[in-house]
């Protein structure tokens, strides 16, 4: 088993109930280990919440961790996937000041090439968005960055993988 | 009002509901869940359950501890001793604090517990009330589940799902923590027992292919070794355990809370393994061939530097919880599933053996144990009296049956170290979380579930005085237990640590202590102190012979150690007789 850092994406399948997101960070807490991203959204079952954690460890503690994720009562199934095992994206919302779009015509090519989208514009700023992997929204970040970005935020990694998940056979069943 | 049949009834759930409040919903979900006794201490945020108790004490029998460290402790020793949900109650605020310790010990330990805080008024919630804590979130590192309840109608559902969590699978504790409006609420109350949740599996499947390879490597061990942990207890397993010991004739070693699983007199029982356990199953730790772990979860403190534990052995982990397995030790061979299952699985396919000659080894470390360590600490011929000889005088006079509930520090490695026990669930202990002050409240809540049973608490002069106020509870109460303080004036393991690690610079660990014999007489306690060997028989008889609480103080050696001994951060097998 690999001893080196390694960017894993976990998916946790887990009961919707109040508190379970402090659980489950505690886990990474308790263990000294920094989250690089974390999302939470229902899932493709009713009342079943997905989380979506992406962190930098060895396989070794991943596997430690995914058991004593799987451990918490009110957690279904806990996976663990490398980045050539999942499909994946992140969003992101830039807000700039309008009269950047008329002053420098290059932003528009950047937004053009870069596949973003303008959600809005009104007289003072305007707001771009952005969905895709990683590396194409820290390239957007960094060509819009020498305008000035009035805000920016960027969402945690949502993902799905490859390969069938094995859990969706059992949370189908879970439904009944 | 009419009784509904779930509450007569406390297996089969009915459809009759009745209209009650949260606080008499509470009294009957405890009922429901054959609570006879309730350690706890009142306040403003749990008194509307309080005031509905009253009305039922002659169903459930309220203990009121001196502190809610102690209640939980209490509720504790109730659950290792009796197999059931020990229950704790607190008001809000500083109260669910003070359960916090009893609980995080319950938790490492596995202890089965649920425990019951009230909270401010749901309008007040995240306000700093007055008594507000988050206890949800205080302890949720600490609890196998918690649950917050804002409503009286979510009462049943919580409990029912709480006393499930708590005692299925690997046992632990979980707290209710109720808002003071969902306790005066009123609502439709019916109880259905819960029978699974689903997303919580407490016992894995078994894979009949692991076991049959665990057993081949059994089979083909020239020198195997089990070390067996609580599991062995917690599931009941004392039985099939010993059944699979025998046939395969394995020599067999225990962790701290693995203790009295098996009898002492056992011949295939080598000892304690650990920091303090025994010379033999250390050292031969690192020369079985296969080493077979049994409802253990291979603690730091059993397996010292885990880059040369059983380096040489196949491991094959035989284990309810699957977050355990090669959580510390890489295994060969797993074995998921319940102790008692797994074991009677086993047993028809092991061949049968006697390993004498790897029992022989055993023996000759156990006579090189015996002449440097254990002939000083229970036959002493120097002035001064050993922990040791206390612990084989209450062996010999309660001829191994009783329950010794110990607390941390030196007197508890003499204790487990020494104590016979013929009995399953009699060695009481804060194994994982070293929980100083332990032994009292816990004595309290065994006695209590066992007043059948001899319970004798062993502390030290620094445990005993983190929750001496219990005493009061022993007096309220009448709880026939016996207390015994080692008194050497000295927080003991932590001088032997000064001693040997920090070159004598003994910070911070004298103790200057009151007249312990005059405090147990203000709480009507029988007591005496021994500091005299010519003395100490007589003083134990007198103790057990006393029909009501006892309290025994034994002055021993001050400056006494506990051998062997590994060092932190050492190998098992380089452990220190003297």
């Amino acid at each position: 088993m690999s001893t080196e850092n390694k960017q894993y994406t976990v998916s946790i399948y887990t009961e919707n109930n109040i508190g379970l997101l402090n659980r489950i960070s505690a886990i990474f807490q308790r263990r000294h280990m920094n989250i690089e991203s974390l999302n939470t959204s229902p899932s493709e079952i009713d009342g079943v919440s997905r989380f979506t954690i992406v962190v930098n460890i060895t396989e070794s503690q991943m596997k430690k961790i995914q058991g004593q994720i799987e451990k918490q009562v009110e957690v279904i199934k806990a996976f663990y996937h490398t980045e050539e095992e999942i499909i994946y994206q992140e969003s992101c919302i830039f807000k700039m000041r309008s009269n950047l779009l008329f002053d420098e015509r290059q932003i528009q090519n950047i937004i053009k090439e870069s596949n973003a989208r303008i959600v809005t514009v009104n007289r003072d700023f305007f707001v771009i968005e952005k969905s895709g992997r990683k590396e194409e929204i820290d390239l957007l970040h960094r060509e819009l960055t020498v305008f000035g970005i009035m805000q920016f935020t960027r969402s945690g990694r949502i993902a799905v993988t490859k390969d069938e998940m094995k859990i969706s056979t059992m949370l189908k069943a879970l439904q009944h | 009002m009419k009784e509904t049949q779930t509450i007569q009834n406390k297996t089969k759930a009915t459809e009759t509901t009745e209209r009650i409040s949260g606080s008499e919903a509470v009294i009957k979900c405890l009922l429901a869940e054959s609570v006879e006794i309730l350690y706890g201490y009142p306040g403003g945020a749990i008194m509307p359950v309080y005031d509905e108790l009253y009305k039922y004490q002659d169903k459930i029998h309220h203990v009121l501890s001196r502190h809610e460290q102690g209640a939980a402790h209490a509720a504790q020793g109730y659950a290792r001793i009796s197999g059931k949900v020990g229950v704790a109650m607190a008001t809000s605020g500083p109260g669910a604090t003070n359960l916090i310790t009893g609980i995080a010990d319950a938790q490492i330990d596995s202890t089965p517990l649920v425990c019951i805080t009230g909270q401010v008024g749901s309008h007040l919630l995240g306000s700093d009330a007055f008594q507000e804590t988050d206890i949800v979130g205080i302890s949720t590192p600490v609890t196998k589940w918690n649950i917050q309840v804002t409503k009286a109608a979510q009462i049943p559902e919580a409990f029912a799902k709480a006393f499930y969590i708590a005692k299925s699978g690997r046992p632990g504790p979980v707290l209710i923590d109720i808002t003071k409006d969902a306790q005066f609420e009123e609502f439709d109350f019916k109880y259905e027992k819960c029978k699974g949740v689903r997303s919580y599996k407490p016992v894995p499947d078994t894979d009949e292919n692991s076991l049959k390879a665990a057993a081949e490597l059994i089979n083909n061990a020239k020198k195997p070794l089990i070390v067996w942990g609580q599991g062995i207890i917690l599931g009941k397993a004392e039985e099939e355990f010993k059944a699979v010991i025998e046939k395969a004739g394995i020599p067999s070693a225990w962790t701290i809370l693995g203790a009295s699983a098996i009898p002492t007199s056992h011949p295939l029982n080598v000892g304690m393994v650990g920091m303090h356990g025994n010379y033999a199953p250390n050292v031969l730790t690192n020369e079985c061939d296969v080493l077979i772990a049994i409802g253990m979860r291979f603690d730091d403190r059993v397996t010292g530097n885990l880059e040369t534990y059983a380096k040489q052995a196949k491991i094959v982990h035989f284990e309810i919880d699957p977050a355990e397995v090669d959580k510390n030790v890489q295994t060969d061979v797993a074995v998921l599933g319940d102790a008692k299952a797994s074991l009677k699985s086993l047993l028809p396919l092991l061949n049968e053996n006697s390993h004498s000659a790897w029992h022989q080894k055993f023996k000759d470390l156990y006579t090189i144990e015996y002449d440097k360590v254990i002939k000083n600490d229970l036959h002493p011929t120097k002035e001064g009296l050993t922990m040791g000889e206390v612990l084989k005088e209450i062996n010999l006079q309660t001829k191994g049956e009783a329950a010794i509930v110990s607390d941390v520090g030196q007197h508890q490695m003499i204790a487990c170290r020494y104590a016979e026990f013929n009995k399953t669930k009699s060695n009481i202990t804060s194994g994982g979380l070293g929980t100083m002050g332990f032994a009292l409240p816990a004595a309290i809540g065994a006695k209590m579930a066992a007043p059948d049973r001899e319970v004798v608490m062993i502390a030290g002069d620094g445990g005993y005085q983190m929750n001496i106020q219990e005493l009061g509870t022993i007096f309220q109460q009448k709880v026939p237990v016996k207390i015994v303080v080692l008194n050497n004036e000295f927080l003991g393991m932590v001088r032997q640590w000064q001693q040997l690690f920090f070159d004598k610079r003994y910070a911070s660990t004298e103790m200057v202590n009151p007249d312990f014999v005059a405090i147990a007489k203000g709480y009507s306690i029988e007591a005496q102190k021994v500091t005299e060997r010519k003395d100490l028989k007589a003083a134990v008889k007198e103790m057990i012979d006393c029909e009501g609480p006892y309290f025994l103080e034994v002055r021993v050696e001050k400056e006494g150690n506990v051998f062997p001994m590994i060092p932190t951060g050492a190998s098992v097998s380089d452990i220190r007789l003297e």
